[in-house]
């Protein structure tokens, strides 16, 4: 059951420098694989810029990590950006790691789907085009919770973010050039699709406060990754409900054919432990192979998390052959690290 | 008026969205992420750094440079907008030391095409705009209409803050509230009320001179 509390009960030295100083630890911790441009609060892959290979960067608010410092590495990124909490990062930190990465064949931006980060990123790619770098751009938007209209912003990218990442960064490492890269992130965009539910809000440490009340036994349906209240209220029901819920909503918008693969992803919002969520991937497995459809692949834990909030998202992503060996494919992360 | 009004101006902007963070962050935490207090003290206190260590810039740089500091150092959505909307009245300027109200509404009026231009955001979509265009709007009409300069940018805030009432029955069309859909009825934006604070700013700049 959710509880709420106004306190905060953080790891804090001064709230204002718990990006900073996160970025510092992570960097400490995998020195290995990356290094932390402090002026520029970018973390970039070590051995960046690599002669020839197609360069990814992403970025966005910190608060959800470990995306994106935490796929910085061999296989994923080249780069992250990490804002304030919940806040966009500034186009003066993308133009830098743009910079600190490119290998000369080019420089793909993986920017999640709301405005500061759309703005910024837009910002940006201006100025690295005026610099004479090749960058392309891909806004992710698979979350079916928003409706994808003129009256709103367009839906929200979430756990597509962390596949396409993955999967692009495994082709880059390959490869493939600017273009054939940036086709794949936008492949793996356009199959995916995610809806989120919350069992709590979280705390984001500069206000200290709960971002929404959640009265006792209430969850929050279609959330996004910011601690935002999502499209509405229900009561908690069993999990095997509250999966329902999530495998309808993405399965009706995706519409997979009868016998399609997918790769089920069972992402943990930062508050729920991994003993529930392994619970939810079962219950998404059963209820996936009820409806014809083939998780052949899956990924469960949190990754694309919202400070101590306590909920889960499904991603559901169509795969075909190349996908497939492309998420097989060596990682070698501070969170993901496979075939090492 | 002079670089002195802009620096004045840029004080004045910082003081009230300090004061008015928490409640800023309130009313972004109903519809949005609760960050908009504190990503807009963030830039306007880097704003009145940057523009106390200027030596004698015009006018019209001074605003561009605060431009560019809102745009390194804001983030989100406000970082961009009123970023590139500063920069652009900042343009209208050019190198003259001094400018009057008839170029203060062209200023205003820049600004307000660049954040239409770059957020795509049109009246009634909940949004800054709501209480930037009722502003520039009533300014350039009151201007036109030959009243004092004071009188005018009083009425202008007056606008800007019946714009932001505005916003309340409104259900957003962009940025993060917009995702709530109907649930977004019933708050006011946060975007539209710091933009009332920021021409409330202007009118305070301005009187204080005179
Ligand atoms: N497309 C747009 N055009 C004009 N104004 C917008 C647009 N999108 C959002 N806004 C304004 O921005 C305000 C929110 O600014 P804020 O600083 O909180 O950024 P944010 O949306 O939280 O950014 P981020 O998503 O990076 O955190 C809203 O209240 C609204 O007035
Ligand atoms: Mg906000």
């Amino acid at each position: 059951m959710a509880v709420e509390t106004h306190l905060m009960r953080k790891f804090l030295n001064d709230p204002a420098a718990v990006v900073k100083e996160s970025l510092a630890g992570l960097a400490a911790a995998h020195s290995d694989l990356l290094r932390y441009d402090v002026a520029n609060q970018i973390i970039v892959r070590k051995d960046a810029p690599k002669k020839g290979k197609v360069a990814l960067i992403s970025g966005g608010g910190s608060g959800h990590e470990p995306m994106h410092g935490g796929f910085v590495g061999v296989g994923m990124l080249d780069a992250a950006c990490p804002g304030e909490v919940f806040t966009s990062p500034v186009p003066g930190q993308m133009l830098a790691a743009t910079k600190a990465v490119d290998g000369g064949a080019g420089v793909i931006h993986i920017v999640k789907n709301y405005t500061g980060d759309v703005l910024n990123f837009k910002l940006a790619a201006e100025d690295a085009a005026d610099e004479g770098i090749k960058v392309t751009s891909v806004v992710i938007d698979d979350d079916v919770a928003v409706q994808d209209s003129l009256y709103t912003a367009g839906r929200r990218g979430v756990g597509a973010t962390v596949l396409a990442e993955k999967i692009a960064g495994a082709a880059a490492e390959a490869g493939g050039d600017l273009a054939k890269v940036t086709d794949i992130v936008k492949r793996v965009n356009e199959r995916s699709r995610s809806f989120g539910v919350a069992l709590s809000s979280c705390v984001p440490p500069a206000s200290g406060k709960v971002i929404f009340e959640l009265p006792e036994g209430q969850i929050e349906l279609g959330v996004g990754i910011h601690g935002e209240p999502g499209r509405r209220r229900a009561p908690l029901g069993s999990a095997s409900e509250v999966v329902d819920v999530m495998v309808e909503a993405v399965l009706s918008d995706l519409k997979p054919k009868q016998g399609t693969k997918v790769l089920a992803f069972v992402n943990g919002m930062g508050g729920t432990p991994l003993l529930e969520l392994y619970l939810v991937y079962g219950e998404v497995d059963k209820k996936l192979r009820k409806a014809g459809v083939e998780p052949v692949r899956n990924l469960v834990g949190s990754y694309i998390t919202s400070l101590e909030m306590a909920g889960a998202s499904l991603t559901l992503l169509e795969l075909d052959e190349e996908l497939i060996s492309l998420w097989d494919a060596r990682v070698h992360t501070a969170a993901l690290r496979w075939g090492i | 008026m002079d670089a002195t009004t802009i620096s004045s101006w840029m004080r004045e902007i910082e003081a009230s969205v300090r004061a008015e963070r928490d409640h800023l962050v309130q009313l972004d935490a109903a519809i949005g992420d609760a960050d908009h207090g504190i990503n807009m003290t963030r830039g306007f206190e880097a704003v009145v750094q940057a523009l106390g260590a200027d030596n004698g810039s015009p006018p019209g740089r001074l605003l561009i440079i605060a431009g560019r500091t809102l745009v390194s150092t804001v983030g989100g959505a406000s970082g961009p907008l009123w970023g590139s909307a500063l920069r652009a009245g900042g343009r209208v300027l050019g190198d003259q030391t001094t400018f009057d109200s008839a170029q203060l509404v062209e200023v205003l009026s820049a600004a307000l095409a660049s954040v239409k231009d770059l957020g795509t955001a049109a009246l009634g979509d909940k949004t800054m705009v709501d209480a930037l265009e009722p502003a520039v709007e009533t300014l350039k009409a009151r201007i036109a209409d030959g009243e004092p300069l004071a009188q005018a940018l009083d009425a202008a805030a007056a606008a800007a803050e019946d714009g932001m009432r505005g916003t309340i029955p409104l259900q957003a069309r962009k940025g993060r509230a917009s995702y709530l859909g109907e649930r977004s009825v019933g708050h006011q934006d946060p975007g539209a009320t710091s933009t009332a604070l920021i021409i409330r700013g202007l009118q305070r700049a301005v009187s204080s001179e005179s």
